[in-house]
């Protein structure tokens, strides 16, 4: 379908006339045909292992998840009996396991748009002329550094309900304490600041190094026809990130489907709240595994479950992310332009690819 | 690109679920004799056991063995790799640590531990030690290292401004008596004070709990129905009656805000087994007026505990028995509780003057050792905690929590949630 694989294509296939097909089978040396089977096998070799790993790593306890999610296994005793689907039965009707997939989207929703919003932002700050620029780009970047229970145990002091600093800030203006432990929607809240002060700079680093990747003759073209700095930031910048958006909200939607970290530290029984307020899905698990129940049976149907749903998201996110960041450009202009932009558009992914690893080099 | 990114999830997921299977490798639990027939002993312990100079002493007294410590830092870490190591079915210490609470689940597998029986420990600890860790067939897996007697603490200050006896003394036999004498008392002080009488609800009903025989099993371990277990739910009202009157300060025990009402009067009174002491001195540093009086509501109590077991597994469970019953023998548990203030449990260490000598100069120069010594005696009932006892009490502890501190629910339709999370365990 690229103009690139279509040479590629022709060398590897015969050509279509039947005589030049066996001309060419005999003229073939042994070195030919080395080199043609170097060429066919290689790449598979390449990134084969990645997959060897994977299967042992992944592939391997990922089924061997399922299987134990069609028994009753214990995890001190081990295996019960094959039960069928009996844990996912179990599992679906405990009103527990909705609350915590309530809670995990709610938790989910408040850290991910925001975050990528902010970070679009903070890219386009960073992108600017400004002095010192490393040192603001690193900046960005600390609190990545910092480990998630670290961050936890500071936002839990921040966020404490009688004697929290953000409590103490509100009263200052007038608004009454908030129970961030008590009430489950302020406890999301407080959990997706958590994640966001993580994760925020860490992807407006990702976005930056997209943005700088940009070549610079559209945005002087787009100055020579008159666009201002936001008509540029829309029909510019934004779509020429699509590819890079989609990267980074598929990868907070797997990240923040499986949040566990924050939610586990937010207090000091590392429960999900006395009323499941902010439970998530892989607590839920894990209270199930090890917790009083031990069952790592019933654990094992919710990682499944917890595994389909981040599947099914993740799509869901790729396909929303790409119409919205294609419904960004002009559909008449993209059209007319199509074939340039799109040689363009590859030439800014590799560039891309090169300032990553720069930026890679600078953390 | 995307079907990549798309496989670093499944492998993130797949990794997630590597540790689900809970493979139990590495850790150098196995351990040999050497070609000189040395033998290396490994224990495990967590926080802080006080083991350090004993198990030197030890080494030189039995040549020929050496004896490894590995501490874990907290004992939810120690715990879970306990379970992760138990049900691998190797890497175990030779000797293992535990905590009382875990003890309940333990004992169904306690097959996998080693009869520790003796006669050399036979009357070595009151019965309420060693009740928990014997199985219905006698068979003794644990032996007990420290005790949390209980006693209360108190703010002698805050007493005073409420007009109450503010002597450890008196205020013992002021507080002398069953529950409601407490909370009477409490009542009184929060009138005239309108500070809290005590922390939490949670800390107090785990008060009242450790007095009941049955709490949620019956001694064949066969499970009380929550909806039909009247001690509990009595006890459940009575304390959530008081945190109406204003006698809770709505805190929940280690949370942020219940270390910090430490520091500014946030309640008059605590229930105090001896490892709290540290704890309230660490979180009232600067504050003055904490004391602890020798009583405890409804007679005595006991919080907390650690027991030293012998897993099957190890290779040298003779040795590792001589170890764990010298490292437990009254004289080396005075040790430790001279290093680490660990309040030993053997009957004989109760009587000992180097325990009985010792004060704490943060809680007014109280006689502690004395105390809890006393304290300790008083301790009548052993509550019997089954296979499920985990499992139910924070059900229950849920629940005083959404009404005492997250205001969430009022009692009755907490309970409701309750009786619901406690058919979700599935143990009917």
């Amino acid at each position: 379908m690229t103009p690139a694989a279509t040479p590629l294509k022709a060398s590897r296939e015969p050509a279509p006339n039947p005589p030049t097909r066996t001309q060419r089978r005999g003229s073939m040396s042994r070195r030919d045909k080395l080199g043609r089977l170097d060429f066919v096998v290689s790449p598979y070799l390449y990134i084969a292992p990645f997959f060897v790993v994977f299967a042992i790593t992944g592939l391997y306890p990922l089924l061997y998840t399922a299987w134990v999610s069609f028994h009753k296994w214990h995890l001190i005793g081990g295996d019960q009996g094959f039960t069928g689907v009996d844990n996912y039965v179990n599992v679906l009707q405990q009103p527990n396991f909705w609350i915590a997939l309530r809670n995990t989207f709610s938790i989910f929703l408040l850290s991910s748009v925001p975050q990528i919003i902010l970070a679009i932002l903070i890219a386009y700050v960073l992108h600017t002329n400004l002095r010192a620029k490393t040192f603001w780009r690193m900046g960005v970047l600390l609190p990545y550094v910092v480990a998630p229970v670290a961050v936890s145990i500071i936002f839990s002091k921040l966020f404490a309900d009688q004697s929290g600093m953000v409590n103490a800030i509100l009263g200052q203006v007038g608004i009454g304490p908030i129970g961030w432990h008590a009430s489950a929607f302020w406890s999301h809240i407080a959990i997706a600041n958590m994640v966001n002060f993580r994760w925020t700079g860490y992807n407006a680093l990702i976005i930056l190094a997209a943005m700088q990747a940009i070549p610079r003759e559209l945005y002087e073209a787009a100055t020579v026809d008159g666009a201002g700095r936001m008509r540029q930031f829309w029909s510019v910048t934004i779509p020429q990130l699509r590819s890079t958006i989609m990267f980074v909200v598929i990868n907070s939607t797997i990240g923040g489907l499986q949040i566990f970290d924050e939610p586990r530290m937010f207090d000091t029984m590392g429960n999900g709240g006395a009323d499941n307020q902010w439970l998530t899905l892989t607590m839920y698990l894990y209270q199930l595994g090890w917790g009083p129940q031990k069952s790592f049976g019933r654990a094992s149907a919710v990682a499944w479950i917890l595994f389909l749903i981040i599947l099914l998201f993740a799509s869901l996110s790729f396909l929303l992310t790409r119409r919205i960041a294609s419904s960004g450009t002009d559909p008449a202009r993209s059209g007319r332009r199509r074939r340039p932009r799109r040689a363009q558009h590859r030439t800014a992914a590799r560039r891309a690819g090169n300032s990553r690893v720069q930026e890679g080099a600078l953390s | 690109m995307f079907k990549k990114q798309a496989m670093a999830g499944l492998g993130v997921i797949a990794v997630g679920a590597l540790a689900l299977v809970g493979c139990g490798s590495g850790g150098s639990g196995s351990s040999g004799a050497d070609a000189d027939g040395n033998i290396t002993l490994t224990i495990a312990t967590f926080n802080e056991f006080g083991y350090d100079a004993l198990l030197e002493e030890y080494m030189e007294q039995n040549p020929g063995i050496k004896v490894v410590e590995k501490k874990a830092a907290t004992s939810n870490e120690a715990r879970d790799n306990m379970n992760t190591r138990l049900a691998a079915g190797s890497g175990l210490a030779d000797v293992e640590a535990i905590e009382m609470d875990w003890l309940p689940e333990l004992m169904q597998y306690s097959d996998q531990f080693v009869d520790l029986s003796s006669d050399s420990v036979t009357g070595r600890w009151p019965e309420f030690k060693t009740a928990p860790a014997t199985t219905a067939d006698g068979k003794l897996i644990g032996y007990g290292t420290d005790a949390g007697p209980e006693a209360v603490c108190y703010r002698a200050d805050l007493f005073k401004q409420a007009g109450l006896p503010t002597d450890r003394e008196e205020v013992a036999e002021l507080l002398d008596g069953d529950w409601d004498n407490y909370f009477k008392v409490g009542k009184q002080f929060v009138d005239a004070t309108g500070i809290p009488w005590y922390d939490s609800a949670t800390g107090t009903y785990q008060g009242m709990l450790n007095q009941i025989e049955n709490p949620f099993e019956n001694d064949d371990d066969t499970v009380i129905p929550l909806e039909s277990n009247n001690t509990i739910r009595s006890t459940y009202d009575t304390i959530l009656d008081q945190s109406e009157d204003g006698l809770s300060a709505g805190l929940s025990q280690w949370s942020e805000d219940w270390v910090n009402a430490f520091q500014n009067d946030g309640f008059a009174t605590m229930l105090c087994p001896p490892w709290m002491l540290g704890v309230v001195e660490g979180n009232a540093a600067g504050v003055e007026g904490w004391d602890v009086a020798p009583v405890f509501p409804g007679g005595g109590g006991n919080w907390g505990g650690s027991y030293l077991t012998v897993p099957t597994q190890g290779e040298h469970q003779e040795e590792a028995k001589a170890l764990a019953d010298w490292l437990t023998a009254p004289e080396q548990q005075i040790t430790a509780f001279q290093t680490k203030g660990n309040f030993p449990s053997q009957t004989a260490a109760l009587d000992d003057p180097a325990l009985l000598e010792y004060s704490n100069e943060f809680f007014n120069n109280a006689p502690i050792g004395q105390i809890y010594s006393d304290m300790s005696k008083k301790i009548a009932v052993s509550p019997y905690k089954g296979t499920n006892f985990f499992a139910i009490t924070t059900v229950v502890t849920d629940a005083l929590t959404r009404v005492d501190v997250d205001g969430t629910d009022d009692a009755d339709s907490s309970w409701d949630k309750a009786l619901s999370e406690f058919r979700q365990l599935g143990i009917e």
